[in-house]
């Protein structure tokens, strides 16, 4: 066996050098200190592991039954001193590396902004840090820069020690918004808002990705994250910029529908508010917001009426649909909304109505039809628009 | 006929749900038909089935139950490591533009099956089997307090395995990821039937598991024989009654999250949902809270086994039996106090994660005992390298690893850079397979001769420990490795050439594995042909320590001809110490509980009512349901539950045994 190993570790040597260990060798300040906790806490580990393995081997070795040299104790079954070892002994490291955690967590907290861009380099106060919202789409990432209007798809650009402070969440379903060069993962989840504070020491192109499955086109959601010196990310602002086009309500809902493999798109303007609707879930018109919502609710809810605010709080796209039992929701013809101070029409609410199921692009639609009995579903309501 | 009535009959089954457009799927469904026939039909044609009917399937000795576990989860062994072949293949292949053998719609389903199988159906039978087996003997008794609900819970496990397979032929599973988080798993992101079938599955085998565990629970609290107090049971009793415990109190967890979710899914409640207020993070606590106590409980009862083992092949009393049972039962407590270091990455606060980190670190503590009572158990002992004792140094070198990876993972900000990658997936790999999947197989080696009066044979099995052992580290480290690169976990193509290497020695480790599992079932085979050369008959092959080796082996169907009376921690060494006669003479009419059909017709019918619920044939399910409670109605005017084994037989087994013994001398 032991000539099979080795024999398996003849390509291993040949593959270690061109090996990228990016948890080990980051290139932002927040995962090199990442790194440095993962290192430490395995050199405290090994304090103990090391040498109970070597007992094991040493033991299992002497003790064997063919060596009748060494001492056979059968009674011998306890030794308060030796007891005394074996519960302090983990303890103690545990006490050490419990306190390192302490610390780290709090130190390294995603939502906690950042002291210093470089272990001897503190934050400038006088820059602001970088602000990019991010959204996981089915399967794609978009990014939108809310300082310079500017929207793009699979590509991520930060200038190099600028501080960036990422607000995260997620159109559908749970993602995980991870770029090992930069700093650890934080999850992408719909409805809420997920905070991480970074920042890029080495210009370099990285790579970024989704680190939670989230269904067909999960492998194919990954983007390249640029670290650029300031000129060069000027530079790419104003590519962006030119580029031209413009992220409105409408191209997003057109956008946010499942598809793989997406190539890098950029969007020169991008509405203001997209970030918050897409974040309280509401960028269809006639949708209420989550915080508005949140707002009635504080204010004790809406009584009676409000129970028949259902169907714009529909936010799931494609809620419902197949659901075998239950009601089919009741709702107010009419929603007010910043942008609708008047309320919508019916004919304006686009609720749950597109019932393609998710399977993104090249794939099979699963080949049962979901049960339909028509007064149940949502997804049955005569189709108001596209 | 009009699709009305189609519906109503079929619900949304029909012939486009059969996966004819999978030939991978088809082939294996050619395989398993022809194998299933084959099988069907040796029984009929060596009229196994009345034989089957009354000594197996309605019987409600623990023994035959716990055997039938063991089995189940061989068997579910096989399909859960197949679908591990097709992930190493898949991760091999699918570098440079390749797209692999496996679209998304089957890639997902596979890992999505093979943690669902492996934790489920393989780990859990193998455990519960073991529990069920050994547990009653170890403590004198002759029976589980309930044996009825024993036989019961065993069925409800296979209907769940039935239902997890019938996913495989008819329809599809689900798509998820093992754990089925929820948006993804709600109606809207996944309308097929197969979050409906693991909802189900898991129900129905639910079920059974937690009444096994009330029911084990119950056996050791009540049936211990006079003077085993609570600190002079085996340490294996021991884990299985934390175990037990943990299963009582976690599985209603497992059982109302996924009633939530089917509430979510059937009738469009919102607990779940992005909707309404739902929160999708509900689900991913609750299912935690269940699911960290999991782990340990197969663990556990993996460290008895190795206790047993080590004390009995290093001929020396357990070093630290105290500690050892207070860690136990430390473990046991502290398991409910860290779920949420399974996503640290989910947003919670500096404070809270920290909480749960060093909560986490902290069961390291008496597991670190744990491993140098084992330690110092083998010190000045003699230690006899047989096959139980080979798997459990395994295990302490690989149990090790896969600690210290573990309390890393811990750490929340190594967590940030290490959670979801295949570091994570090497890790408890490491502590699955290096604890529980060892234990199991040191468990079947150690008592495979009580449960059937020969031992394996030590070739086939060396052969098998090797492969296995060489075969899980070439499989599992490089996934540490790339877990450091990066690589994250559930990938179904790569980009990056130069991570292909490691997925090809990945690959040659799962390869060997299937060897080493090719070698098990060989040595069962083998084992069985020699089983003369073989032959225990004195029912103590490995001079052990504790009661269930005062019997014969196979033992009588009554356990003890009289109940033995204990002294003393290792109460069968304490006997033989002492010049233990075995009594001869004055036996009596033993009371037993009578076998029958009831539990594998309830279970049955529970398997039918989870088919017609996941298909929408709401006939079926109503029906089922209605049969389930007048069976059970039925069965509580059965009075022949129980009868005496007559003096004579008793006398006849003791006899016998007495004639084996005299032969062996």
């Amino acid at each position: 066996m032991s000539r099979l190993k080795i024999l398996a570790l003849l390509p291993l040597a040949a593959a270690l050098s061109g090996c990228d260990y990016v948890v080990l060798a980051p290139a932002g300040d927040i995962a090199a200190q990442q790194r440095d906790l993962v290192i430490i806490s395995t050199v405290l580990m090994l304090l103990i592991v090391v040498p109970v393995m070597a007992l094991t081997v040493l033991f299992a070795w002497r003790y064997r039954q063919s060596n009748t040299e060494a001492r056979y104790e059968p009674e011998w079954d306890h030794s308060t001193k030796l007891e005394l070892v074996i519960w302090s002994a983990p303890l103690l490291i545990i006490v050490c590396l419990g306190a390192l955690t302490w610390m780290g967590t709090h130190l390294l907290d995603p939502y906690r902004t950042l002291g210093r861009i470089h272990a001897d380099r503190a934050v400038d106060q006088s820059k602001a840090p970088l602000e990019v919202d991010v959204v996981a789409l089915d399967w794609k990432w978009l990014f939108i820069y809310p300082d310079y209007g500017i929207a793009t798809v699979n590509e991520l650009a930060a200038p190099v020690d600028r501080p960036i402070k990422f607000r995260i969440t997620a159109s559908s379903v749970m993602n995980s918004f991870y770029i090992p060069a930069l700093a650890g993962q934080i999850y992408a989840m719909p409805g809420m808002e997920t905070k991480l504070h970074a920042v890029v020491n080495h210009a370099g192109t990285y790579k970024g990705f989704s680190a939670n499955y989230s269904g067909a086109g999960f492998s194919g959601m990954h983007f390249n994250f640029q670290g650029l010196d300031d000129k060069a990310f000027d530079a790419w602002i104003a590519s962006a910029k030119s580029a031209g086009g413009s992220l409105g309500r409408a191209e997003y809902l057109q956008l946010e529908k499942p598809s793989q493999n997406e190539p890098v798109r950029r969007w020169g303007t991008v509405d203001a508010d997209l970030y918050r609707l897409i974040l309280n879930m509401c960028v269809e018109t006639g949708k209420m917001c989550q915080s508005e919502m949140m707002a009635i609710d504080a204010k004790g809810g809406a009584g009676h009426q409000g129970l028949n605010n259902t169907l714009p709080l529909a936010y799931d796209k494609y809620a419902r649909r197949g659901t075998a039992f239950g009601p089919e929701p009741s709702f107010v013809a009419g929603t007010c909304t910043p942008d609708a101070p008047q309320g919508k029409t019916t004919a304006a609410i686009t609720a749950p109505t597109d019932t393609a199921p998710l399977l993104g692009a090249g794939l099979k639609r699963p080949s049962f039809a979901p049960l339909k009995s028509s007064s149940f579903l949502l997804g049955q309501r005569p189709k108001s628009d596209s | 006929m009009s699709p009305d009535l189609l519906k109503l009959i079929f619900g949304r089954l029909g012939f486009e749900s059969l996966p004819l457009h999978e030939p991978i799927v088809v082939g294996t469904f050619a395989v398993v038909a022809l194998g299933g026939a084959a099988l069907l039909g040796g029984l009929t044609y060596f009229r196994l089935w009345g034989y089957l009917w009354r000594e197996w399937f309605t019987t409600v000795d623990h023994k035959r139950i716990g055997i039938m576990y063991m089995i189940l989860g061989i068997v579910m062994l096989l399909r859960g490591f197949a679908d591990a072949l097709m992930m190493r293949g898949q991760q091999m292949l699918a570098f440079g533009g390749s797209e692999g053998y496996l679209n998304a719609h089957h890639y997902d389903q596979v890992f999505t099956a093979h943690g669902v199988i492996m934790i489920f159906f393989v780990a859990m039978p193998l455990v519960t089997g073991l529990m069920n087996y050994v547990v009653p003997m170890q403590i004198g008794a002759r029976d589980v307090s309930f044996p009825f609900l024993n036989n019961f819970s065993f069925w409800m496990t296979v209907g769940g395995a039935v239902l997890v397979m019938a996913s495989l032929f008819i329809g599809e599973f689900a798509r998820t990821g093992w754990l089925a988080y929820p948006p993804l798993s709600n109606i809207g992101y996944s309308p097929d039937v197969g979050v409906d079938y693991y909802i189900w599955a898991l129900q129905v085998a639910g079920v059974g598991t937690t009444l096994s565990g009330i029911n084990l629970i119950c056996t050791i609290v009540k049936l211990r024989c006079p003077g085993m107090t609570m600190m002079k049971m085996p340490v294996f009793t021991w884990t299985s009654l934390c175990t037990n415990v943990l299963i009582v109190a976690s599985f209603p967890v497992l059982t109302v999250v996924l009633a939530l979710l089917s509430l979510d899914r059937y009738v469009g409640t919102n607990f779940f949902t992005n909707d309404f207020g739902g929160s999708p993070m509900m689900y991913v606590n609750l299912i935690w809270i269940w699911g960290h106590p999991e782990v340990y409980i197969l663990v556990l009862p993996a460290f008895g086994i190795f206790s047993e083992v080590t004390s009995t092949f290093s001929g020396k009393r357990l070093f630290g039996y105290t500690s050892m049972v207070y860690a136990t039962v430390v473990i046991t407590i502290l398991s409910y106090l860290v779920w949420l270091h399974h996503f640290f990455t989910m947003g919670s606060g500096a404070s809270v994660n920290s909480f749960f980190g060093i909560t986490t670190m902290i069961i390291s503590i008496p597991t670190g005992a744990k491993m140098f009572n084992w330690l110092f158990t083998m010190y000045r002992g003699r230690i006899r390298y047989e096959l139980p004792m080979m798997w459990t140094i395994a295990f302490m070198l690989t149990f090790v690893i896969g600690g210290m990876t573990g309390v890393l993972l811990a750490v929340p900000p190594a967590d940030f850079v290490l959670h979801n990658s295949l570091f994570l997936i090497a890790h408890f790999h490491n502590v699955i397979i290096g604890g529980v999947v060892f234990g199991a197989f040191a468990g079947i080696t150690y008592w495979f001769p009580k449960a059937f009066g020969f031992k394996l044979d030590p070739f086939w099995g060396k052969l098998s420990f090797w492969f296995w052992v060489t075969g899980f580290y070439l499989a599992f480290m490089p996934l540490y490795v790339l877990g450091l690169m990066g690589v994250t976990r559930r990938l179904r193509v790569f980009d990056d050439p130069s991570l292909q290497i490691w997925f090809v020695i990945a690959a040659i480790g799962a390869g060997l594995v299937l060897l080493g599992i090719m070698c098990m079932l060989m040595q069962f085979a083998v084992s069985f042909l020699k089983r003369e050369q073989l032959k225990d008959v004195t029912g103590d092959p490995w001079d052990a320590r504790t009661l269930e080796w005062a019997t014969s082996s196979p033992p009588p169907d009554y356990n003890f001809a009289f109940t033995p009376v204990v002294h003393d921690n290792d109460a069968w060494w304490d006997m033989k110490r002492r010049g233990y006669q075995r009594p001869l003479t004055g036996f009596r009419p033993i009371h037993m509980p009578s076998s029958t059909g009831t539990g594998i017709i309830l279970a049955g019918l529970a398997t039918a009512m989870g088919f017609g619920l996941i298909w929408y044939i709401w006939w079926l399910a109503a029906v089922s349901f209605i049969a389930m409670l007048a069976v059970g109605i039925g069965h509580t005017f059965n009075y022949h539950r129980d009868f005496d084994i007559p003096a004579e037989d008793v006398i006849r087994a003791e006899d016998a045994r007495t004639k084996l013994l005299a032969g062996a001398k």
